[in-house]
């Protein structure tokens, strides 16, 4: 009893004796808050410009139809997007997601009508084609150490080559697909709730968004890509296995443009090796709008949905206005670099 | 005075980087419970034999025993599986994660049953609560908030919550990389002592640093490094100061 009172003691002395660390007070309540919540600014950046739009607009704008056509019309680049925020979440970039998308719709349509595999097989196979693409660009950021922006500028060009070469430029009209394979169209399948119209690419997306978001927040394999993210040498002294997390998550973007492959056949209707020639700028304006850092390390992956509707309500709402489409590029210019600068600002303001 | 069998040592260990060596057939030996502090001139060799203690890199020649077996390591990762953590100079934390995450970084703890299993989701209520007492214990008690990002914290807080984690996980030797350098007076006190409470808590250190009033403060055994090797190891209560830079130097041969 006398000892333990004793150790009591001691400890309560060694207590009384323990150093204290004076916090930094450098932080405003605002830049902690936009520090722990990336997607907050472009929430409300979509949340002001649906009102604006609703009360300029009116009725025509703020209706179940045309808020969900936006989402209809922002689902293969929200798709897209979820894969480029990974990989600018570990400091890289991915210019060859458009290409993959494109080329894994040709690769699922041409072995479903030249071939004749059942679609089935034609979707994995389209599938795995994404996945491998997205493989090698992970091995040659990784094990070959070259700048992301480099191996994916290489392997866009070489995926659009090959999505050209093996296509002939053929489109694959709507019509054949709808008659003899409908499943490749079956993202474009709709749900309608009243005025409302949703897709199946729409709820894939929300889906896809709410997953990754859980991987990312819940998971140690997502802990670690904002670790490679941020500071690599760290992440590799704290024990994660840096090019391994570098190979899946370029791996997995790959996978998921397949699947925006897949999406796209069922919004398009047909296959046609021409589309998303912008899809790579459109999901890394999507990311960077979202809030995500291109430096790596920091933002949300929900911020990029938002980035995406953002430019999707511009887009719809200011072509109801009849505006030129030009105002479009203009506004999305300026939040790009609206974002950006706030990026920098949250990331100087505490360092 | 009877023998102290040492925790953690190295005999006759020698790098080689091309004509340059590095390591010349150098020894180490850290006992149970102790502060070594490892002081020697820049290009001694001491980030060398750091480096080969903490498994950054690997010798050419020479043994190195933990509790008194032959060891190897395979990398920084291997070390610190047998127990010896190293803060570097640079900490290795990711900025922009919490403390929580960094505490955990590399080792972190899934929930029970399905949830952890399946869904390979996190207990991050209870990572929180071990990362707050760590902190608790080591006297870290500002630190308000658990999820903080690791880059709102002072110089001083973040090398405390770099010692706490390296201090944190059952780790047998503790290498700190000049843990002072980039503070001030105030939150280098605050260091010390906080070097102080591990090593009472039973983990023995390794401290490299420059500054000989720290050095002379806290350590219980000075490893003077010269031209690749171990010169000498001082009693810093036997010795002054200008005793240890002497022998750093050259100007003194040991007795």
């Amino acid at each position: 009893m006398d000892q333990q009172d004793n150790s009591k003691k001691v400890l309560f002395n060694a207590n009384d004796e323990i150093p204290t660390f004076v916090g930094s007070d450098r932080q405003s309540h605002v830049t902690t808050y936009l520090h722990n919540n990336p997607a907050a600014v472009p929430l409300t950046v979509l949340l002001i410009s649906i009102i604006v739009f609703g009360v300029v607009a009116g009725e025509r704008f703020f209706s179940p139809f045309a808020l969900t056509l936006i989402f209809q019309q922002v689902a293969i680049i929200g798709i897209v997007a979820c894969a480029q925020s990974l990989v600018i979440l570990t400091a890289g970039i991915d210019l060859s997601v458009g290409a993959i998308m494109v080329l894994s719709s040709v690769v699922m349509g041409k072995l479903t009508f030249d071939q004749g595999l059942p679609p089935e097989v034609s979707i994995t196979i389209g599938l795995l084609c994404g996945l491998l693409i997205g493989l090698i660009n992970g091995l040659l950021v990784a094990f070959v150490k070259l700048p992301p922006f480099i191996v994916t500028l290489g392997t866009w060009q070489i995926t659009l080559a090959i999505n050209f070469l093996y296509s002939g430029s053929e489109v694959i009209r709507s019509q054949d697909i709808a008659r003899q394979a409908p499943i490749l169209q079956f993202f474009g399948g709709t749900i309608e709730v009243g005025d409302a119209v949703i897709t199946y690419g729409v709820l894939f997306l929300l889906g896809l968004v709410c997953l990754s978001s859980y991987v990312l927040s819940n998971t140690a394999w997502g802990r670690h890509i904002y670790a490679v993210g941020d500071d690599p040498v760290a992440a590799e002294l704290a024990g994660v296995s840096v090019n391994r997390v570098l190979i899946e998550v370029y791996a997995i973007a790959g996978l998921i443009c397949a699947f925006a492959g897949w999406a796209l056949i069922g919004r398009l209707g047909s296959v046609s090796p021409q589309a998303g020639q912008l899809t790579n700028i459109e999901s890394i304006t999507a990311v960077v709008i979202g809030g995500i850092s291109l430096f790596g390390g920091r933002g949300a992956l929900a911020g990029s949905l938002f980035g995406a509707l953002i430019v999707g309500v511009f887009s719809l709402g200011l072509r109801m206005l009849g505006a030129d489409v030009q105002w479009t590029y203009l506004l999305i210019g300026i939040l790009i670099i609206m974002a950006v600068t706030i990026d920098q600002y949250i990331r100087k303001k505490v360092l | 005075m009877t023998e102290v069998k040492p925790i953690f040592s190295a005999e006759g260990l020698v790098k080689r980087y091309g004509r340059v060596v590095a390591l010349d057939h150098c020894d180490f030996d850290l006992n149970p419970g102790e502060i070594l502090a490892i002081i020697g001139d820049n290009g001694a060799g001491k980030s060398t034999l750091i480096k080969a203690l903490s498994g950054a890199i690997q010798p050419d020649e020479g043994q190195m025993y933990l509790n008194g077996q032959p060891i190897e390591f395979s990398s920084p990762v291997d070390a610190r599986r047998h127990g010896i953590e190293t803060v570097y100079q640079t900490l290795a934390m990711s900025p922009a994660l919490s403390i929580a995450d960094n505490m955990f970084m590399g080792r972190e703890i899934r929930r029970p049953g399905f949830r952890g299993c399946v869904l390979r989701q996190l207990d991050k209520p209870k990572m929180r609560k071990i990362a707050q007492e760590k902190l608790f214990n080591l006297g870290l008690t500002t630190i308000q908030n658990i999820d903080q990002p690791v880059e709102t914290l002072s110089g001083g807080q973040r090398q405390g919550v770099a010692v706490a984690r390296a201090a944190a996980f059952g780790s047998s030797v503790l290498i700190l990389d000049e843990p002072t350098a980039a503070l001030g007076v105030k939150e280098s006190r605050r260091v010390l002592s906080l070097i102080e409470q591990v090593r009472d808590r039973g983990i023995p250190i390794i401290l490299i640093s420059h500054n000989m009033p720290y050095v002379f403060e806290v350590a219980d055994r000075i490893h003077v490094h010269r031209l690749g090797r171990r010169l000498t190891v001082i009693d810093p209560r036997k010795r002054s100061m200008s005793d240890a830079v002497a022998l750093m130097t050259g100007a003194m041969e040991p007795d």
